[in-house]
């Protein structure tokens, strides 16, 4: 295989076993933070009150977290809002400092933290890329070097020599980006670069991570986005209040966080799923890839290849299989199913598993949407799943209809007198 | 033992600190920053340098005017008076603009601080060398001023990088103090700028230190660091038979001891309140 075939689809690529070296080793880390009642800060106000008690609550941001990342691995960190996981990654980048407990880290490490890796506005393009790749420990020269191939990623040419106050959010990201990838680190911090940015910013970060990958390299991703934890991550960790719930494959952390969420009683706004059935069980609902992998992310045009099986409990005659695909605002855009019998007009008997493979054209827009599954037959035999499968549909379009559909258009212009 | 090899190439993260990375790296970035910064002031702006050049030009003007023309001492104190002047108001620009622009330094990099790992000291040190970069071609000014008015060359000149060394260490630890406590107390702006304004009249620029109009002050002043260095270079460069030493402005050797102590006291305060606050910089911001 050659390189260029491993960019373009590095395929299903062994996570590194146990064996591997360690590139990050995290034991016992503990952060906590003062946040002062009452806010000092001013030398008048400390020489006014200069025995006024100083009251601080603790607030303990991780507590005891110990794992390994091994060499090559993509690493997945998902939490809810204030579970400690961007100090986590703060605490790796070696921007806090740990009260206790040791990280130890493999190799050259670059950080991507809030959307950046830390620009000066008042510079121009050029001379922030430099000043940056000398931060993340490369020597002058040899960023120079790489300096247009940074500007050329965020396809910035024109603008490589504007101050970056200049510059728009989206142009910051895709510097920023850049930046990191052509520092050419060996480990990859990296914090909620997939809320961000047009879709073919997104379909550029998903290229790069597939590269990444595929060179060997180690990835750490905190998100809250399950979606991007399930296409990219080998493994994830699930932290919750300052503390490691669980450490696993991505789907099962997924489950995991999402049954944290409704412990909340918090509303989700990921692949919030209900389940309501009866005389039939949903052993596996997915969307297929080529290889059989699970996909939560498509290209527009990628067909969609819906998978389910269902175990039936009774015997019926027949069952009804439908889905319905919405979009993120929960508009049903398109509706369709199959009525499944027995053989020659027989019963189909309990045990029984009834498999679906549906195969629909990927028309819909760039985005997040859904799958409701619904299995019907006689006797009360039902299954209705809202929000079975979530998964985006990402394309170099932006699109601002629901769905795109081909088009031919003539366009001609006339002499009025005619 | 199999682990050995897995874990061989971890190293421990320590988190943020004052000088960590290593010695390349930090001056490496030093350099890069003090000379994008100082690139950023002359090209950035229509008149560039002219800047930079104006201010202390402007004040050397208006002082040797009211000090010649109008009280008309000058010249009986010092003689090249105006030399005097302008090689004080150089050096004295130079330690205030490097303090004052490194108050705000640390808070101003903000957005690298929060999220890159770098030796926080390049920070406020390379504000400082930014200054340094300025004074050397201020000082071309002074020296045509020297070679206008009259002043024999003799070889005291090439000791003045002694005194001007020590000049950039003590602003250079007045900086690292100055830039992490603005981080918790913002008023040290305002502060430093009262400060910097009493130093001015504290040091000798305008005046000698052997100027006695209503009393003897030369003992008192010679406790400012600043004076002692500022008087050095004065000796070194005028070579005036008239002027007194150091020593002897001090009042003995003795009398020097307060500068040193006051000298070598900063430098330790804020190397001592850097190092300390270093780790924490990105959390407080």
């Amino acid at each position: 295989m050659s390189a260029e075939e491993t960019i373009v689809n590095p395929g299903p690529r062994a996570a590194p076993g146990p064996g591997a070296p360690i590139a990050i080793q995290v034991e016992d880390l503990h952060k906590s933070f003062r946040i002062p009642t009452q806010r000092v800060d001013s030398l008048k106000e400390r020489a006014v009150h200069p025995f006024a008690p100083r009251e601080y609550r603790e607030l303990h941001a991780l507590d005891g977290v110990s794992f390994e990342i091994r060499k090559g691995e993509f690493f997945g960190i998902v939490g809810r809002n204030g579970s400690g996981k961007s100090t986590l990654l703060k605490l790796l980048a070696s921007i806090y400092r740990a009260d206790s407990g040791t990280i130890r880290l493999a190799g050259r490490m670059a950080p991507f933290i809030e959307l950046g890796v830390g620009f000066n506005a008042d510079l121009t393009a050029r001379e922030n890329v430099v000043l940056n790749g000398v931060m993340m420990g490369l020597t002058p020269r040899e960023m120079r070097r790489r300096l247009d191939s940074v500007i050329e990623f965020a396809e910035l040419g024109e603008f490589a020599d504007l101050k970056l106050k200049s510059y728009s959010s989206g142009m910051l990201v895709r510097l920023a980006f850049s930046v990191m990838m052509e520092a050419d680190a060996d480990v990859l911090l990296i914090d909620e670069v997939l809320a961000v940015g047009d879709a073919s910013f997104q379909q550029k970060c998903a290229d790069a991570f597939h590269q990444m990958k595929a060179e060997g390299k180690t990835i750490v991703l905190v998100t809250h986005e399950m979606a991007a934890v399930e296409s990219y991550c080998d493994r994830a960790m699930l932290l919750s209040d300052g503390e490691i719930q669980h450490v696993g494959e991505p789907a099962e952390i997924g489950r995991e966080y999402l049954k944290l969420n409704f412990e909340g009683g918090v509303e989700s706004g990921g692949t919030a799923a209900t389940d309501d059935s009866d005389g039939a069980r949903l052993v596996d609902c997915r969307i297929a890839g080529g290889d059989g992998a699970t996909l939560t992310t498509l290209e527009h045009g990628e067909e969609i290849h819906l998978q389910v099986e269902v175990e039936l409990l009774r015997d019926v005659p027949a069952v009804h299989v439908g889905f319905v695909i919405a979009n993120a605002d929960e508009l049903g855009l398109f509706e369709f199913g199959e009525l499944v019998t027995g053989e020659s007009g027989g019963m189909l008997e309990a045990g029984k598993r009834v498999v679906v493979k549906a195969r629909v054209e990927n028309s819909l827009g760039t985005g997040r949407h859904f799958v409701h599954l619904g299995v019907q037959g006689p006797g009360g035999v039902s299954i209705y799943i809202h929000k079975a499968l979530s998964f985006v549909v990402f394309g170099t379009q932006q699109s601002r209809g629901v769905i795109v559909l081909d088009y031919e258009v003539e366009a001609t212009v006339e002499d009025q007198a005619r | 033992m199999t682990t050995d090899s897995r874990v061989a190439d971890l190293r421990e993260v320590r988190g943020p600190s004052a000088l960590g990375g290593g010695p390349r790296r930090f001056f490496d970035l030093l350099w890069l920053m003090s000379v994008t910064e100082f690139k950023r002031v002359y090209f950035g702006t229509v008149l560039g340098y002219l800047w930079s050049l104006i201010r202390p030009l402007m004040l050397f003007g208006v002082l040797l005017f009211v000090f010649t023309q109008v009280f008309k001492v000058g010249s009986n104190l010092v003689e090249h008076y105006p030399v005097f002047l302008l090689l004080g108001i150089v050096q004295f620009t130079f330690f205030q603009e490097s303090t004052t622009n490194a108050v705000t330094s640390v808070v101003a990099q903000e957005g690298v601080v929060r999220k890159t790992q770098f030796p926080r000291l390049v920070i406020p040190v390379s504000t400082v060398l930014t200054g340094a970069f300025n004074f050397c071609l201020n000082l071309a000014i002074v020296i045509v001023f020297i070679f206008a008015f009259g002043v024999d060359p003799t070889w005291t000149w090439l000791l003045c990088p002694i005194a001007l060394v020590l000049l950039f260490v003590f602003t250079t630890a007045v900086s690292m103090a100055l830039s992490v406590l603005y981080v918790r107390f913002r008023d040290i702006a305002i502060i430093w700028i009262v400060v910097a304004q009493v130093l001015f009249y504290a040091t000798p620029i305008l005046y000698p230190v052997n100027f006695k109009p209503g009393g003897d002050f030369e003992h008192l002043l010679m406790i400012n660091p600043l004076a002692v260095i500022f008087e050095q270079v004065r000796i070194w460069v005028l070579a005036e038979p008239e002027a007194p030493t150091i020593v002897q402005a001090a009042g003995g050797w003795l009398g020097l001891i307060p500068a040193a102590v006051i000298f070598l006291g900063i430098c330790a305060f804020g190397a001592w309140i850097f190092k300390r606050d270093a780790p924490r910089i990105a959390e407080e911001l």
